[in-house]
């Protein structure tokens, strides 16, 4: 059969330096590379490349690159080529069109328009390295009175709340869509990091519940491994209703990665697909959200906090109102450059709003209504780095999600083929032999580099405003300037354009 | 032991049962939510009729409801029975992943949504009346039983099974097969079938005071999804 299109990526092999080891073979699950007996020589089939860069990482010669084939169709600025290809392989398939990772359109990033402040002269800046600076953050409902009793002494009745040594959590990635190995990296990092990471909607491998204390163990419409000890194991409990890179859809994970310990987890035979419908078909309303995350409470004896996630939609704001409503004690908004194992191309690419306008209008919103305190506020969606944190939090976050980070600091090259469940660095997918290339303790280690490093540059920015809690930069937006962006983005925003 | 709930609320009629002994009645019952909701090691009367997400998560422990019960009984339950003399409102034993729920009358829509099950864990739900629109969507496993009884003949609602990709649906009688997807067989239940239902129907015939030989001699169609990877063929990677 005719090819549909030259493949996307060509496999460029320096023949003077290869010395066919063979390396490059036994790596790739995608199976590109082979060997010719008779000449002695590699051979590679570019069709399957998927450009994950790992025959490029253990060439012990460097003899190998991937480059993208220049060999494109007739350049048109309205038909480009994704556009084209993704019409052949309709054409050809009768499919849906499905993607991993987060949205990788060229929409604002409104953080890379976000500019921070610093003191100079007038108040002084600190410097973390000689003067204390705090970073722990604390995730829940806030009262939001003093309560005395008669004698008027105080009375403590705080709702759980959550402890996290740094304002982020890694984010919700199940069991299933990634491997054992990366969610052990996950949870013995939070551990050590004083954090939380999330199961995600898969369940918790009875391995990991000694974790459970940096745990947020998460209730999506699948439901899948929920009972009650798992409900007990973590430190709080999410409610899944939507996710960034999939608005409005669930999810299906493919009866190909339901094996072994991923069918006990989640609780159903091998082989089964693991559908998580669109809704919860419990819930139409905030009065129905409402009774889940009590049912959740009373499950758990009002002792974990009740997270409500929900993707960044066009009515974010007063949604969130609802949510506050609802008594949830946290919520958590998942912008729409998110990433996820599966979704629907036309979906991820086109349904959603960016999370940095989500937040500012969820968070002025609370306040407006005199709500803010019934909730803290969680972002994800592609924060990338210490200063999108630091920019969150001035806009109002109280703690930030972080997942593709945490993937790319385990290994991940964001070839985007987390559907295949091939992938060839043992993070998603469920092929043993592929998944014990992922060693946790190694990944662990990065994460914990990853985060270590992140909460320094915190405390640097931090210092720079003059600010040494990070608590006092929560909502703290005259510490952010908007770089070109039209008066409608500030609006949004709740910032002053630079220069103002 | 008996314990009043007249005018409790929630969480302090699940607070007294929480301390309670390990077989109590709650009385005066009147639409309180989430009763038991995780509980196990209990045996639970009910006199009145408790409010939505009856037994939510319960784990274990044994509930009769001497009345109607509403909306979300058993919703995500793991283990133990909830029993109701009744009626059920809707979303009856959401993914739900073991135990059994007997209804003696009807069930309301969307009963059995997303019902899973694994290796010896089967979760099951006999509903005696007719059950609403929208049975067993997403079922992903278990067993669920109409019986059909004191109805006008009806069994089900509009649009059985969508989504469904494992797990049995058993009607009492027959059902057309027009109402259901194209991917769920119908089929006449073998004895085989039945066998994995009889001891179940038996007790559940006993617990309500039902002939279980009259039902249990009538013929069985079951409603089984032809794969469970329903959505293989619907994507293309990108």
């Amino acid at each position: 059969m005719a090819l549909l299109f030259y493949p996307e990526f060509e496999v460029i092999r320096n023949e003077n330096r290869c010395i066919a080891c063979r390396v490059c073979e036994r790596q790739c699950a995608n199976e590109v590379h082979s060997h010719d007996s008779e000449s002695g020589l590699m051979l590679s089939d570019e069709t399957k490349c998927v450009n994950c860069q790992r025959c490029v990482s253990l060439c012990p010669t460097r003899a190998l690159k991937i480059v993208k084939s220049d060999c494109t169709f007739r350049e048109n600025a309205n038909w480009q080529n994704d556009t084209i290809k993704e019409v052949y392989k309709q054409a050809n398939s009768g499919g849906v069109l499905l993607s991993s990772m987060g949205n990788p359109k060229p929409f604002p990033v409104y953080w890379d328009k976000i500019l921070i402040n610093a003191s100079q002269v007038t108040n002084p800046s600190i410097d973390p390295l000689r003067e204390p600076m705090e970073t722990k953050v604390f995730i829940g409902k806030k009262p939001s009175q003093i309560e005395r009793d008669k004698d008027g002494k105080l009375q403590f009745n705080l709702s759980p709340q959550l402890e996290l040594s740094m304002p982020v959590m890694f984010s919700a990635m199940s069991y299933g869509s990634i491997s054992y190995n990366a969610h052990k990296s996950l949870a013995t990092a939070a551990r050590e990091l004083g954090i939380l990471y999330n199961t995600g909607e898969g369940g918790l491998h009875e391995d990991f519940y000694i974790y459970g204390e940096n745990t947020v163990v998460q209730v999506a419409s699948g439901r899948f491994g929920v009972h009650e000890d798992y409900l007990k194991a973590g430190a709080a409990v999410e409610i899944k209703m939507g996710q960034g890179a999939k608005p409005g859809i669930g999810g299906h994970l493919p009866g190909t990665k339901i094996v072994g310990d991923v069918s006990r987890t989640r609780m159903i035979p091998e082989g089964s697909d693991a559908i998580s419908p669109a809704p919860h078909h419990d819930i139409y309303s905030i009065e129905d959200l409402r009774q889940l995350v009590y049912s959740l409470k009373e499950a758990t004896e009002y002792k974990k906090p009740i997270i409500v996630k929900v993707a960044a939609v066009h009515n974010i704001a007063a949604i969130a109102s609802g949510i506050a409503r609802s008594g949830a004690d946290i919520i958590a908004i998942d912008g729409f450059r998110g990433g996820t194992g599966a979704a629907p191309t036309r979906i991820r690419d086109n349904v959603g709003i960016p999370v940095e306008l989500a937040l500012a209008a969820v968070d002025k919103r609370l306040r407006d209504e005199g709500i803010r305190n019934n909730v803290s506020l969680v972002v994800g969606g592609s924060i990338r780095s210490a200063s999108d944190v630091v920019k969150a939090v001035a806009l109002g976050a109280d703690a930030c999600y972080i997942a593709t980070a945490a993937l790319l600091a385990l290994g991940c090259h964001l070839c985007r083929a987390c559907q295949t469940g091939k992938c060839n660095w043992g993070i998603a997918t469920q092929k043993p032999e592929l998944v014990k290339r992922l060693n946790p303790e190694i990944g662990k280690e990065h994460l914990v580099n990853l985060m270590n490093a992140w909460r320094h540059e915190i405390k640097e920015l931090m210092g720079g405003m003059g600010i040494n809690s990070i608590e006092a930069l929560r909502g703290n937006r005259l510490m952010l300037r908007g770089i070109g962006l039209t008066d409608k983005e500030l609006e949004i925003l709740g910032i002053s354009h630079a220069g103002e | 032991m008996i314990i009043d709930v007249t005018g409790l609320e929630f969480d302090a009629l699940n607070e007294k049962l929480r301390e309670s002994d390990s077989t109590v009645t709650l009385k005066g019952c009147l639409g309180q939510r989430f009763i038991a909701s995780g509980m196990k090691d209990k045996t639970i009367t009910i006199e009145g009729i408790p409010g939505n997400a009856l037994g939510a998560y319960l784990n274990g422990a044994s509930i009769t409801v001497k009345d109607n019960a509403q909306d979300a009984v058993g919703d995500t339950m793991n283990d133990g029975e909830i029993i109701v003399h009744g009626n059920i409102g809707d979303a009856a034993g959401y993914a739900m992943r073991g135990g059994k729920i007997y209804i003696k009358g009807n069930a309301g829509y969307r009963a059995g949504i997303h019902m899973k099950e694994y290796k010896d864990k089967v979760p099951l739900m006999i509903i005696g009346g007719s059950a609403g629109s929208f049975l067993g969507e997403y079922q992903a496993g278990g067993i669920i039983v109409v019986l059909g009884l004191s109805t006008d003949g009806s069994l089900v609602g509009n649009f059985p099974c969508t989504g469904m990709h494992g797990g049995k649906v058993f009607f009492r009688g027959e059902v057309s097969k027009e109402a259901f997807p194209k991917n769920i067989c119908l089929n006449p239940a073998t004895e085989e079938d039945i066998d994995l239902v009889r001891n179940s129907i038996s007790e559940y015939c006993d617990t309500f005071g039902f002939d279980k030989n009259e039902i249990l001699g009538a013929k069985f169609t079951v409603a089984t999804p032809d794969s469970n990877n329903p959505y293989k063929q619907m994507y293309v990677a990108n």
